[in-house]
């Protein structure tokens, strides 16, 4: 009995040594970084398999801790072949491990070389997809103030807005008369929730950025970026106010609010506008007693009050890139590449990136009627498109770090609850950028 | 026999110090060391010497800030924990009604997680709040208040078990001994009872002590640091500068140094505060 005990014992000591194998040659180890779209990944390796015989394993790292599962996954002796970054300063912190992508296949069809992440002459990471983001409003409440008598701007749709002052003078007459048009407020609660803050340390930054950056002839690729002016500060804060005051929320409660109580009021017809992007869509329509119609969803762009903005469209581009590990081995590259190209370019992948994925994939193997079906990826694309209007791309790929955006949230958060002045926070901007480029 | 027991005892440990060595001393070594590196994985390092110590304390103030309100933090969670633990096991030794059901409701919340505990009280606090117009994020006092009663709420059940065990070894007889002499129910307790518990206290302090000090993910669920940094505390710093800032795991690896320093040093001389106190029978 107890020789018994003992063999048993000693067996349960290797168990961990043989679950270590399993290395299979034909298995591709991918780490996805959208874990809204994990279960689309299980379909697609299922039909990977079925067409080339290659197994996709998807792990996907849970919201918020990609960095951190890459940390400890790629230093296995198994690690992800296909991985992602989310743009030149993950490339920064991953270049040891990001292959050159120049010669492989799927590069070739990448329909704007500069959506790449470039390096002197190699390339390192592609874009998986392009969205954009600006004001979503919702046209059934505009058009109720549209309709107005008693309304004191002389607009008479939401084509004429088309910049910061047109749009403020039109928001604050709403305002005045919410309860005709039946809503709680204007725009959204501004979430500023700890780690649900991005669409304005993140996105809405996006603008007075990149709007330095052109001032100064910067260029992002080149230049050195580790300090800032955050000289468009003025423009930040006036549309930032707009949001605050003109809001579903008592500024000093935004710091509970997450991006889904502010999708929920959107939804629920609760508020006319909100500031996000395509992605959205989804949360939007997934909200139990949805009022909004799908058709009724439009795109305004991110007007803040600069020169010439009336041309202005969406801020588009891209924070998920694919990269392939140059530490694995030279045919599980391949195999990495070779996936790539079948998403983008077989019958099959493009139909699950269009319409499971539902990716604006810019790739030209797209044809112009391989676009997302949901309403707000359709307008996005149009966006793109529209001849007289530049889009503006997205700067805030070289935010420093984290730690930067989460201190630039929390010091917006004081300023909504009244505790820190508007200086206070360009301070903190400027500091905290100089302190982490390091 | 004898000899042959001798001859097999490293063969009979050697499971038990493989795991040791696997999941304690080679991470804990190798955290050390990684200290002293800089790194993205950790099987990747170039070392770069006391570097990082000193970019610990000289980058900002943050890691200084958070130590600082570790150190508040703990001192009063330590005292409200095992006061209120003790009065709990006081009054539930004395022989009440449904004794076992109230043992039993006091218990259960250490049973649950930190994680859902943290947003519990967030939305339970920010309930409160609203009627002020304001929530959880506004000053870092309710942020520091919070977390107390957070904590408070969770290891109350688990010190008023360990008293009330300890209450239940003292023998009767001292007590009794103790009245026939004339001592009031207040002198007791000073005299009889608090000395004869003092492996508990010890015990409970101990526990206390650490689990403040080392307080993580009810701190991440309940705050995250909001307002700013102002209630952070050292655990959460370390995460945010390891896994927040790109280039900074090196230092984020030699605050964790520094706080198992810290932790040691407070939990040793506690123990030998209260160690030296403890009487026997």
């Amino acid at each position: 009995m107890k020789k018994i005990l003992a063999f048993f014992l000693l067996c349960l000591l290797f168990i961990p040594l043989a679950g270590c194998g399993g290395d299979d040659k034909n298995t591709l180890y991918f780490l996805n970084f959208k874990p809204e779209v994990a279960s689309v990944y299980t379909e697609i390796a299922k039909k990977y398999k079925e067409e080339t015989g290659v197994t996709l394993r998807v792990v996907t790292a849970a919201s918020g801790t990609y960095e951190q599962t890459l940390k400890s996954e790629i230093s296995k002796s198994d690690a992800p072949v296909l991985f992602q970054l989310n743009g030149v300063i993950g490339y920064s912190a991953w270049k040891d491990y990001c292959a050159d992508l120049s010669d492989t296949e799927i590069y070739q069809h990448l329909s704007d070389p500069s959506l790449a992440i470039r390096s002197g002459e190699g390339v390192y990471g592609i874009p998986a997809v392009v969205e954009g983001y600006g004001i979503l409003y919702n046209k059934a409440i505009t058009d109720r103030y549209f309709a107005l008598q008693n309304r004191s701007t002389s607009f008479s749709s939401m084509d004429e807005i088309n910049s910061f002052e047109k749009l403020s003078a039109l928001v604050k007459d709403m305002t005045a008369h919410k309860s005709d048009l039946g809503i709680k407020g204007v725009f959204a609660a501004t979430s500023l929730k700890s780690g649900e803050d991005w669409r304005w340390h993140t996105h809405l930054a996006n603008l007075p950025v990149y709007y330095e950056f052109e001032e100064k002839n910067i260029d992002i690729t080149t230049d050195d970026l580790s300090e800032i002016a955050f000289s468009h500060n003025r423009e930040f804060k006036q549309i930032f106010d707009l949001y605050l005051n003109n809001s579903t929320t008592e500024p000093r409660l935004l710091g509970s609010k997450q991006v889904a109580d502010s999708m929920a009021e959107f939804a629920l017809e609760q508020c006319a506008m909100v500031q996000n992007g395509n992605w959205a869509w989804s949360q939007i329509a997934d909200v139990t007693g949805n009022k909004v119609k799908a058709e009724n969803i439009r795109f305004l762009p991110l007007y803040i009050g600069e020169d010439g903005e009336e041309k202005q469209g969406l801020c588009i581009g891209t924070e998920n890139y694919f990269a392939i590990n140059r530490k694995a081995s030279a045919e599980k590259q391949k195999l990495a590449a070779d996936f790539l190209n079948w998403l983008y370019t077989s019958a099959s992948g493009k139909d699950f990136v269009t319409n499971k994925l539902n990716f604006i994939a810019p790739y030209d193997t797209f044809a112009e009627g391989e676009t997302p079906s949901d309403p707000l990826g359709k307008q996005v694309y149009e966006w793109m498109n529209k001849e007289d209007v530049y889009t503006v791309p997205w700067t805030f790929s070289i935010f420093p770090s984290q730690s930067f955006k989460d201190d630039f949230g929390a010091a917006l958060l004081q300023y909504a609850q009244g505790t820190r002045t508007w200086e206070d926070v360009v301070r903190t901007v400027i500091t905290r950028w100089k302190e982490e480029s390091t | 026999m004898q000899r042959n027991v001798r001859k097999y005892v490293w063969l009979f440990l050697l499971p038990t110090l493989i795991a040791f060595l696997i999941s304690f001393l080679i991470p804990f070594l190798a955290g050390i060391y990684l200290s002293f590196t800089e790194f993205t994985t950790v099987t990747d390092a170039t070392w770069v010497g006391l570097q990082n110590y000193v970019r610990a304390f000289t980058e900002d103030r943050d890691f200084l800030n958070a130590f600082w309100f570790t150190l508040k933090f703990t001192i009063v969670s330590v005292l409200s924990v095992n006061l209120l633990a003790f009065i709990l096991a006081f009054l539930l030794t004395k022989g009440l009604r449904g004794t076992n059901f109230f043992r039993t409701v006091f218990f259960v919340p250490n049973l649950i997680g930190g994680i859902v505990l943290g947003y519990i009280w967030q939305l339970i606090i920010n309930g409160i709040l609203s009627g002020m117009g304001v929530d959880l994020t506004y000053s870092a006092t309710y942020g520091f208040w919070g977390l107390v009663v957070l904590m408070n709420w969770q290891m109350i059940g688990y010190m008023m078990i360990i008293y009330v065990a300890g209450l239940q070894n003292i023998p009767t007889e001292m007590q009794e001994v103790a009245a026939i002499d004339g001592a009031g129910g207040l002198q007791t307790l000073r005299h009889v009872t608090l000395p004869l518990l003092m492996p508990s206290i010890t015990i409970c302090t101990f526990l206390t002590l650490t689990n403040s000090f080392k307080m993580f993910d009810q701190n991440l669920a309940l705050t995250a640091g909001a307002p700013g940094k102002e209630t952070q505390m050292l655990a959460l710093d370390i995460y945010n500068t390891f896994y927040g800032s790109i280039g900074q795991e090196g230092v984020g690896q030699a605050k964790a140094v520094i706080f198992f320093l810290l932790v040691a040093a407070f939990a040793l001389i506690q123990l030998r505060v209260t160690k030296s106190r403890e009487a026997d029978l």
